[in-house]
């Protein structure tokens, strides 16, 4: 704790600052810098970063890095027909996700079928816990995360299968960072000089997953963590990187993430998971973005298991701009819901539910109205 | 169809708008448009009520007897009254332990006396078990009022002072229960505020004790009501360091977390210090600190503002969603 403090102290920070701003001045063109991980999102706002990045010339951009924010609404649609078509379903999900406002809904707003709720969990292993408590209900656990949370969800199906659980079964929302950077480098809409990876993420992919990045796209880019001076460090060496026009993956997270990531974790994922072509909310369709249990596991995927039919047409509700956010196309006060029609107590988008959306972020965080 | 969430109970905006919205207009009269946390009568006495509802009845530093006394006797506290008369009402499930409830009573003896208040008034119900929840109770309030709050008067530079470290109730609560898998040493702050009242009489303009919601929430309300904005500083504010690491760990922010002892304060830029200095001897005011300003010059009127440990600047919201169900 005492190491994270020294990296919000506000000497430390000025210093930061001051040391951004000098660089940012010896370059010509805007610097504009996305934050693909939530977490980070809420680390520039929480501290106040985002007035003193802006004055010292730097403007920062949100990516899709909020899994709950990119899941698809018709996923949740599905799992909103599940629980309320089917009698004695219990479906476990993290809590923002009861939240997540559809055509249908929320899991929070909507009536169960008779014998049948959702249940909030904190960490994987309750699912499995419920399953074994109630025989005679269907336990379908919604799980959703990127590459930090996957491996603890992956194992519910292993340790589901070595327990011969009848009962269980996932609907994975299950998402890998790297293939959504490619897509938005290739669509090219965004202007960006360079990105922030994810620390978490980085911890367990490691760093080779964006070589690609600066080898095909020639995009600067950083593994920073989550503390103030994290970021701050993060986004010196981008300045560096585009002034010394030499675009790499660098590490400024090494105190936690290795160059190889964790093995360990990637093991298991490959195991009992494999790529698929996945819809992202406000990105579309991308090449092997999304993850769904192997054949061997096939019984406990819950797509199969229930025969729910997920349709891929887009499915936002009408006037909801969170697809934009996510492409770093709109920022969230820009959007005309915005702490209007939209606010945390009553959200219109995913963006304005999760604590890593943007829209929340720049909500609960904002910067004093000028 | 619309139905309540927890959140409607946080003591956030939900809460406030559904008061607004459904509670004021129904019973409209000038002493409840005051929303105080006591009702002004014409008589010169002040009254006020509050359930308690905590889960578990038993945690270090308190009991849900214990609350009941001093959440209510607070509240005439921070409105500008004297303590003076109680009321109890228990509702119990059957299948409670007695040796429970006897203990609770004496919890309630004891609380009372120590806030110098009596127990003139009382109800008992028992319900069939699952019905409620062990025990619940409910106390109504009746004190002398000596002063009345005036966010009118409030103006630039003018101080805010909390009277202690923030968190400690909703922490104890929270590894009382076992949430989370989270062990602490941390104890309630639990405790009756008389100790305020002679301020009253120093020129302080305003107080509110920090329940559900929060300082951010609290502060929030306040700046709401007055044509400045208010500037905390993030630096200033008191925790403990186990405070500290619990809601680092937990990812929850310490200035939305409910307090059953403490208060923050509005005193006039001439008189803070004093005030301060006078907080700090009693024990417990002995860690009090001046947090923060009204401001004219940053911000907007309305807006509570925090100057980061880092030294950002942003907005405090108040709070938005049920952080922790049955905290009291």
């Amino acid at each position: 704790m005492a190491a994270a403090n020294e990296f919000r102290r506000k000497k430390v920070i000025d210093a930061l600052i001051a040391a951004i701003r000098k660089k940012k001045k010896a370059l010509p063109s805007p610097c504009r810098v996305m934050e693909v991980c939530g977490t980070h999102t809420m680390t520039i706002h929480k501290y106040g970063l985002q007035p003193m990045l802006s004055e010292a010339g730097i403007d920062m951009v949100s990516g899709p890095g909020c899994p709950v924010c990119i899941t698809p609404g018709e996923v949740h649609e599905a799992a909103i027909r599940l629980v309320t078509e089917r009698e004695n379903v219990i479906l476990a999900t993290f809590g923002d996700m009861t939240r997540i406002p559809t055509r249908r809904g929320s899991l929070q707003s909507i009536a169960p079928a008779r014998g049948s709720e959702v249940r909030i969990v904190y960490s994987p292993d309750e699912t499995l816990e419920l399953a074994r408590r109630h025989e005679d209900k269907e336990i379908v656990f919604f799980g959703v995360g990127f590459e930090t949370t996957i491996p603890s969800i992956a194992l519910t199906a292993r340790s589901a299968g070595k327990e011969k659980l009848p009962n269980f079964s996932i609907l994975s929302a299950l998402w890998v960072i790297p293939p959504p950077l490619r897509a938005i480098l290739e669509s090219g809409e965004v202007r960006i000089s360079g990105f922030l990876y994810p620390g978490h993420v980085s911890a367990i992919i490691g760093q080779e997953p964006y070589e690609f990045i600066a080898r095909e796209f020639g995009y600067p880019g950083v593994i920073a963590g989550f503390e103030p001076g994290d970021i701050l460090l993060g986004i010196l060496s981008l300045l560096d990187q585009i002034r010394e026009k030499k675009p790499i993956v660098a590490n400024e997270y090494r105190r936690v993430v290795r160059p190889e990531g964790n093995p360990v974790a990637r093991k298991i994922m490959e195991e009992i998971l494999e790529p698929k072509d996945a819809c992202w909310r406000g990105l579309g369709v991308i090449p092997r973005s999304g993850l769904r249990l192997r054949t061997g596991f096939a019984a406990y995927d819950a797509e199969l298991k229930h025969d729910l039919r997920i349709d891929a047409r887009e499915s936002d509700l009408p006037g909801c701009r969170c697809g934009a956010v996510l492409r770093g196309l709109l920022s969230p006060p820009q959007c005309p819901l915005f702490g209007k029609k939209c606010t945390p107590e009553s959200p219109h988008g995913p963006c304005m539910v999760s604590f890593e959306g943007a829209c929340f972020v720049h909500h609960k965080y904002g910067g004093p109205r000028s | 169809m619309k139905r309540i969430s927890l959140e409607l109970g946080g003591g956030g905006k939900t809460m406030r708008d559904f008061i607004a919205g459904l509670i004021v207009p129904a019973f409209k009269n000038p002493i409840l448009s005051g929303l105080l946390d006591a009702g002004h009568l014409p008589s010169g006495f002040a009254f006020t009520t509050d359930g308690y509802v905590v889960d578990p009845i038993f945690f270090p530093g308190g009991d849900i007897g214990k609350l009941a006394i001093n959440g209510t006797v607070n509240d005439l506290v921070v409105s500008g009254a004297v303590p003076l008369y109680l009321s109890l009402g228990l509702i119990l499930e059957e299948g409670l332990e007695w040796t429970a409830l006897e203990r609770i009573i004496r919890s309630l003896k004891t609380a009372a006396e120590r806030a110098r208040v009596r127990i003139v008034t009382g109800d008992t119900k028992v319900v069939k078990q699952g019905q409620a929840d062990k025990i619940f109770i409910h106390t109504s309030g009746i004190g002398r009022i000596v002063a009345t709050p005036s966010p009118g008067l409030i103006g630039p530079g003018d101080a805010i002072i909390l009277t202690g470290t923030l968190g400690e109730h909703s922490v104890a609560i929270l590894t009382a229960r076992g949430d989370f898998g989270l062990e602490s040493r941390v104890k309630s702050d639990c405790a009756p505020l008389n100790f305020l009242i002679p301020f009253w009489k120093s020129g302080v303009l305003w107080m509110r004790d920090i329940t559900r919601g929060g300082l951010a929430t609290i502060l929030s309300e306040l700046a709401e009501q007055i044509p400045y904005s208010i500037l905390v500083d993030e630096d200033r504010i008191p925790m403990s360091n186990p405070v500290r690491a619990a809601t680092e760990l937990l990812g929850i922010d310490p200035l939305y977390l409910a307090c059953e002892g403490r208060a923050v304060l509005v005193v006039p830029e001439r008189k803070a210090r004093a005030v301060l200095s006078r907080i700090k001897k009693d024990p417990l005011g002995r860690k009090a600190a001046l947090i923060g300003r009204i401001e004219q010059r940053i911000g907007r009127p309305g807006e509570l503002l925090l100057r980061t440990s880092a030294g950002g600047l942003r907005r405090l919201e108040p709070l938005t969603s049920e952080l922790l169900p049955r905290i009291c």
